[in-house]
């Protein structure tokens, strides 16, 4: 099932966000539907600060999880398998975990589940820049010109997924201005 | 270190009203704890079955009444479509009993016995981050 859509800030209860039921073929949107990815700086297990425009051109796909949420663990293997058969055509995927107690319980569960790609300390400016986060997984896939293509919030198919990652991943950057802008001055969704 | 993320969320989980009680100096009492879920959403039990799940927790303050234990009830085992196996958890309203005693020699008047509720909250395809509520019993020492 694909639910779309953050609005409403992606509160839970109360909001349409969960009805918000949409077809397949619906999981990216349309160009002019797309809204640029707010830029962020993120510390990697190294200490090394990772910014989303370290991805210019890329397709990369965005996710928000954490230690104890159940559903991203179902979601992670898929990540790795998709990091694993896209990397080379432009294609990236970002684990930002939104543990709180950090690197110390973050390491041994991207150890466990042998992640293969970049996982960053996320932090609530981050989170709230796109939209709140909040629940978890929220799944954020960003096309090569930086901007949101498909949000995602919840547990989803994994052909959902890989169906928006081929459609991105076949198109090259339109090269149009204005990529990872200050979310300061635009929405994340 | 950041602020747990989602510090807009909508909570899901609610504590019930709370009955004033009052004790005399030595003595025991229980104090029940209503909690209210929202329909759809669960909490992991106080011993979660899986080893990466956050447990529901109550714990007090040392005050007038010095808790003993805290009765949970009996957890459920639910599938959900994130997990292979069913999970140890609480939904719907629930109570949680905690037994306090009060110490001989404790100071008599009104008082305040401050507890705090930690739970992560899940429905069936996301999870929300864990979150800790404080409760406030008032208190009459006799």
């Amino acid at each position: 099932m694909i639910v779309l859509g953050v609005a409403c800030s992606l509160a839970l209860g109360g909001c349409n966000l969960f009805n918000a039921v949409k077809a397949a073929d619906s999981f990216v949107k349309a160009d002019n539907e797309r809204k640029p990815a707010p830029e962020f700086g993120l510390k990697d297990a190294d200490g090394k600060t990772v910014r989303l425009s370290d991805y210019k051109g890329k397709v990369v796909l965005l996710d928000f999880w954490a230690t104890w949420c159940g559903p991203c663990k179902i979601e992670i293997p898929w990540f790795i398998d998709f990091e694993r058969k896209y990397k080379d055509r432009g294609f990236a995927v970002i684990g930002v975990s939104m543990d709180e107690e950090g690197w110390t319980v973050i390491k041994p569960f991207v150890t466990d589940l042998a992640i293969n790609y970049r996982v960053l300390q996320g932090s609530d400016e981050t989170a709230q820049m796109y939209g709140g986060v909040d629940a978890l997984p929220t799944t954020f896939l960003i096309d090569r010109d930086g901007k949101i293509a498909a949000t995602h919030v919840g547990l989803a198919g994994k052909d959902d997924f890989e169906d928006g990652i081929k459609k991105l991943v076949e198109r090259p950057s339109a090269g149009l201005p204005g990529r990872f802008v200050p979310a300061v001055l635009f929405g994340a969704n | 270190m950041f602020l747990p993320c989602c510090s807009a969320q909508t909570s899901v989980l609610s504590v019930g009203p709370l009955e004033k009680v009052s004790v005399k100096r030595g003595g025991a009492l229980e104090v029940k704890t209503p909690i209210l879920l929202k329909p759809g959403y669960h909490v992991n039990s106080n011993t979660p079955s899986e080893s990466y799940l956050i447990p529901l927790r109550l714990t007090w303050e040392p005050g007038p009444l010095q808790s003993t234990n805290v009765v949970f009830p009996k957890a459920h085992m639910e599938k959900y479509e994130f997990s292979p196996t069913p999970l140890s958890v609480f939904t719907g309203d629930f109570e949680l009993v905690t037994k306090f005693k009060v110490a001989a020699d404790a100071e008599s008047g009104p008082g305040m016995a401050l507890g705090k509720l930690r739970y992560q909250a899940c429905n069936n395809n996301s999870c929300l981050p864990p979150k800790t509520i404080e409760i406030k019993i008032p208190v009459i020492v006799q």
